[in-house]
C-alpha cells in the first residue's frame, strides 16, 4: 500500500463513519437536531428562545403599533410607533436640504440608482456607459446645487441625508480605486524611490483614523490656506475619504497582485509586452477578480464609514435620521429610527454583497459549469 | 468626554499660537458682509435648544438667537448657514473661522473668554446643575437626599460638582455611575436611583421623556454655575457688538413690551422716546453699530422679544416646562438686563 493510502485509512479511523444517510428527511432533522443531549439541550434553548422573542418582535412591528396619527397617539400603544416615520421620513431621508426644492434630491438619487444599476450588468458594460456617466455626473451636481438654468442655489451645507451619503462614497471608491491600484503597484515596483514612496503614504494613511483625516481637513487646513480662499467642505470631506480608502484598498490590490504566480509575469514578458501592457492584460485582470471579496468587504466597510462626516458638520443619512428625534413634539420614537436607518443600510450593504457574487461568477467563465 | 474636550481646548490653544489672532479689526465682518450670510455653529439636535422640525427647518432658542444676528446685520432671519458643532470641534471651528458665532449652549468660563481667544456675547440662559427626583419620594429640598442613590455621567464637572455640595452639606450619597446619556435615562426611570444630576435645562428634557412627565420634578436647588452664552472669536470689536446688541436688542424689547405683534403699532404710535429710539423712529443707534437704522426692529420682527423665544421653546408649555427662574428679566427678579440702548 502507498504512503498516501495508508494516510487515508488512518485519517478515516479518526473523524469515524459519514453520518447516516438513511431515513427521511424528518428523521435526518430531528437526528440532527436531538441526536446527543448536548445538541437537545441547545436546540432546546433555541427554541425557547425564538418562542419568546419572534412574538414580542411581530406585536412591537405590526400587532401593537401605529400606523398613523400624533404622537399622543402613539404614546398610548405599547408598539411601534411607524406615524413617527411618516410624518419625519422627508426629514430622515433629505435632512435639511429645502423643503420646497425636495423634488431635486429625489431626482438625484432615481437618477443615481438608476445608473449604479444599469452599470451592475456586465452586458452594458460598453464604452456609452463610460458617456452616459460622463452626462449623468454634471447632471447630478447641477440638480443638487442649483445656481443655474433658474434653479435655485443650495449651498453644500445643506446638502444632507442619503444623497449626500450616496454621493460621498460612490465618488469616494470610484476615484479612490485608480488611485488605489497605482499605490498597490507602486508597492509592488522595482525603482525604490516609487516602493518608498508608496509605502510612506499606505502606512501613513492607514496609521491615523478617519475621523482625524476629515478633522484635519475641515478645521486645520483652513488655517494654512491662504486668507480668503476657501474650499468647499463637502469636496474637503470627500478628498479625505478618497485619500483614506486608496490606503486601505491598495493593500487589497496588492493581495491580489501578490496572489499571481511568478509563471504569469514570466509569461508576460516572454512575449514582449511591456510593463503597462502586462499589467492591463494579464496580471490585474487576474488579480482583482481575485480580491473581489474582500473589495467589497472594504466597499461596505467605507459606506457605514460616511457617518463619520458628522464630526466635521456635515450631515449624512445618520444624522438625518438622528436629527428628527429631538422634536419636542415627537420625543421618544430613537428605536423606530435607528431601525428605519438599519433597514436602509441593509438594503444598500446587502445589494452590494449580492452583487459581488454575481460579479464573481461573471468574470469567471473557467469556473461556471 | 472630560478628555475629548481637554483635547479640543489644547488643540484650540495650539491653533491660535499657530495661525495668531489676526489683529486688524473688522475682517470677521468684511467677510460676512462680502458672504452676504453667517455661519452659525449649532450643537447637534436637542430637544427645544436647536432640532431640524418635520421639514428639514430648523427651529430652537439657540436657532432664534441665530435668527435674531441675522435680522440685525441683514434685516433677514434667514441669512444664516447653520453648521453642526460637537462638543469636540466646536472650539477649533470657531477658532478657524468655520463658524463666526457658537450658539450651541457653551458655558461662560474664564479659560475659554481668555486663553483661547474668544469673547462672550450676553447669557442667554443661565443654566445650573440640578436634581431630577420622582414626586412620590416627597423630597421638595436637595438638602434632604442624604443617603441618596444618585445617577451621574463619569467623568464631568457635574460629578465633581455633586461631590463637592454632598461634602459641603455632610451628607452622604451613593453613585450610579454610568457612562451613557441613554442608559443612564434608563436606569433613573426603572428605580436604579433614587434622584438624577445633570444640568437642568438637560433634566428637563429628560423629565419631558418620561412614561408620564408628571410624576417628576426637577428640585429648585442649583449646585452650580452655567452661563450659556454665544461666542465670537477675538479680532473683530465691531463683529462681537453687533452680536452682543442682537441679544440685547432681545432683552430690552421685552422689557419695553415690544412683542412681534405690536412692533409696527409700537413704531406708528409709541411717543416714549426710549422706545423710539430702540426702534430706529429716532435714528442713532443703527450708525452707532455701523447697522441698519431699523436693525433692533428687524431682531424683534424675526422671531419675537426673548420672553416670546423663551415660552416658545423652553417655557412651562413646551415639553421640556422650564420656569423662567433666574431666566427672568432683572424687573421681575431675575438676571436678564440691557444696558440702556442708547
Amino acid at each position: 500500500m502507498s504512503q498516501l493510502a495508508t494516510d487515508f485509512t488512518s485519517a478515516k479511523n479518526l473523524v469515524g463513519p459519514p453520518p447516516s444517510q438513511k431515513g427521511g428527511l424528518a428523521l435526518r432533522t430531528w437526528r440532527a437536531l436531538f441526536g446527543t443531549p448536548l445538541n437537545g439541550a441547545i436546540s432546546i434553548a433555541c427554541i425557547l428562545a425564538l418562542a419568546w422573542f419572534i412574538p414580542k418582535t411581530i406585536n412591537w412591528l405590526i400587532i401593537d403599533a401605529t400606523f398613523s396619527g400624533t404622537a399622543q397617539d402613539c404614546r398610548k400603544s405599547a408598539g411601534a410607533c411607524w406615524a413617527f416615520l411618516g410624518e419625519k421620513w422627508r426629514v430622515m431621508i433629505f435632512g435639511v436640504y429645502p423643503a420646497e426644492e425636495l423634488w431635486r434630491p429625489t431626482l438625484v438619487m432615481g437618477l443615481f440608482i438608476f445608473m449604479v444599476v444599469a452599470s451592475m450588468f456586465k452586458s452594458l458594460w460598453r464604452k456609452e456607459l463610460l458617456y452616459a456617466w460622463a452626462v449623468t455626473v454634471p447632471v447630478l451636481l447641477i440638480l443638487m446645487a442649483g445656481g443655474i438654468f433658474g434653479l435655485p442655489a443650495v449651498p453644500t451645507n445643506r446638502w444632507s441625508g442619503l444623497p449626500v451619503t450616496l454621493l460621498l462614497s460612490l465618488f469616494g471608491l470610484v476615484l479612490a480605486f485608480p488611485l488605489a491600484i497605482v499605490l498597490a503597484l507602486g508597492r509592488r515596483s522595482t525603482m525604490p524611490l516609487i516602493r518608498m514612496l508608496s509605502v510612506c503614504y499606505i502606512e501613513l494613511i492607514r496609521g491615523v483614523p478617519l475621523i482625524s483625516l476629515l478633522f484635519m481637513a475641515s478645521v486645520i487646513l483652513p488655517l494654512f490656506l491662504p486668507a480668503g480662499t476657501t474650499m468647499d467642505k463637502l469636496l474637503r470631506a470627500q478628498v479625505a475619504v478618497i485619500l483614506f480608502a486608496a490606503a486601505y484598498l491598495a493593500e487589497v490590490v496588492r493581495a491580489g497582485l501578490q496572489g499571481i504566480p511568478r509563471g504569469q509575469y514570466e509569461a508576460s514578458d516572454s512575449l514582449g509586452l511591456t510593463y503597462w501592457q502586462s499589467m492591463r492584460l494579464i496580471v490585474l485582470p487576474q488579480a482583482l477578480k481575485m480580491v473581489i471579496p474582500p473589495l467589497v468587504g472594504t466597499f461596505i466597510g467605507f459606506f457605514k464609514d460616511t457617518t463619520l462626516i458628522i464630526i466635521v458638520g456635515l450631515f449624512d443619512f445618520l444624522f438625518s435620521v438622528r436629527a428628527p428625534l429631538a422634536d419636542p413634539l415627537w420625543l421618544g420614537f430613537s428605536t423606530e429610527a435607528y431601525f428605519f436607518a438599519a433597514a436602509v443600510y441593509f438594503v444598500f450593504c446587502f445589494t452590494m454583497s449580492k452583487y459581488s457574487q454575481y460579479l464573481e461568477q461573471e468574470l469567471s467563465p473557467e469556473r461556471r459549469r | 468626554m472630560r478628555f475629548t474636550r481637554l483635547f479640543a481646548a489644547a488643540a484650540a490653544v495650539a491653533f491660535t499660537a499657530v495661525a495668531g489672532t489676526p489683529a486688524e479689526a473688522g475682517t470677521i465682518l468684511d467677510a460676512i458682509k462680502a458672504r452676504g450670510s453667517f455661519k452659525c455653529g449649532t450643537a447637534q439636535p436637542t430637544p427645544g435648544w436647536g432640532y431640524t422640525d418635520s421639514s428639514g427647518a430648523w427651529q430652537g432658542f439657540n436657532i432664534d438667537v441665530c435668527k435674531a444676528i441675522a435680522a440685525a446685520m441683514f434685516g433677514n432671519p434667514t441669512k444664516v448657514e447653520y453648521v453642526v458643532v460637537t462638543s469636540q470641534s466646536r472650539f477649533p471651528a470657531l477658532q478657524s473661522g468655520e463658524v463666526d458665532v457658537l450658539s450651541n449652549n457653551t458655558t461662560w468660563t474664564l479659560a475659554r473668554d481668555s486663553q483661547l481667544g474668544f469673547n462672550f456675547a450676553p447669557t442667554v440662559f443661565y443654566d445650573g446643575q440640578g436634581f431630577l427626583i420622582p414626586k412620590k419620594l416627597g423630597v421638595t429640598s436637595a438638602l434632604k437626599l442624604d443617603g441618596a442613590t444618585v445617577c451621574v455621567l463619569p467623568g464631568t464637572t457635574t460629578e465633581l460638582n455633586l461631590a463637592d455640595y454632598f461634602r459641603a452639606n455632610r451628607m452622604s450619597f451613593k453613585p450610579v455611575v454610568i457612562e451613557n446619556a441613554d442608559e443612564i435615562r434608563r436606569a433613573y426611570f426603572e428605580g436604579r436611583c433614587d434622584v438624577m444630576t445633570n444640568d437642568r435645562s438637560s433634566l428637563a428634557a429628560i423629565r419631558s421623556l418620561a412614561p408620564n412627565p408628571a410624576d417628576h420634578v426637577v428640585l429648585p436647588d442649583v449646585i452650580s454655575k452655567e452661563p450659556l452664552a454665544p461666542v465670537v472669536k477675538h479680532g473683530d470689536d465691531q463683529w462681537f457688538d453687533i452680536v452682543k446688541w442682537s441679544v440685547y436688542a432681545l432683552l430690552e424689547a421685552e422689557e419695553y413690551g415690544i412683542t412681534k405683534a405690536n412692533i409696527d403699532k409700537m413704531v406708528a404710535e409709541n411717543k416714549d422716546p426710549r422706545i423710539q429710539r430702540f426702534l430706529g423712529v429716532t435714528p442713532g443707534n443703527g450708525a452707532a453699530l455701523g447697522l441698519d437704522e431699523k436693525w433692533a426692529y428687524n431682531v424683534v420682527k424675526a422671531s419675537g422679544n426673548f420672553g416670546e423665544i423663551y415660552d416658545r421653546h423652553l417655557g412651562p408649555k413646551t415639553p421640556l416646562q422650564l420656569e423662567r427662574g433666574v431666566n427672568d428679566l432683572w424687573t421681575r427678579g431675575g438676571l436678564m438686563y440691557a444696558p440702556p440702548a442708547r
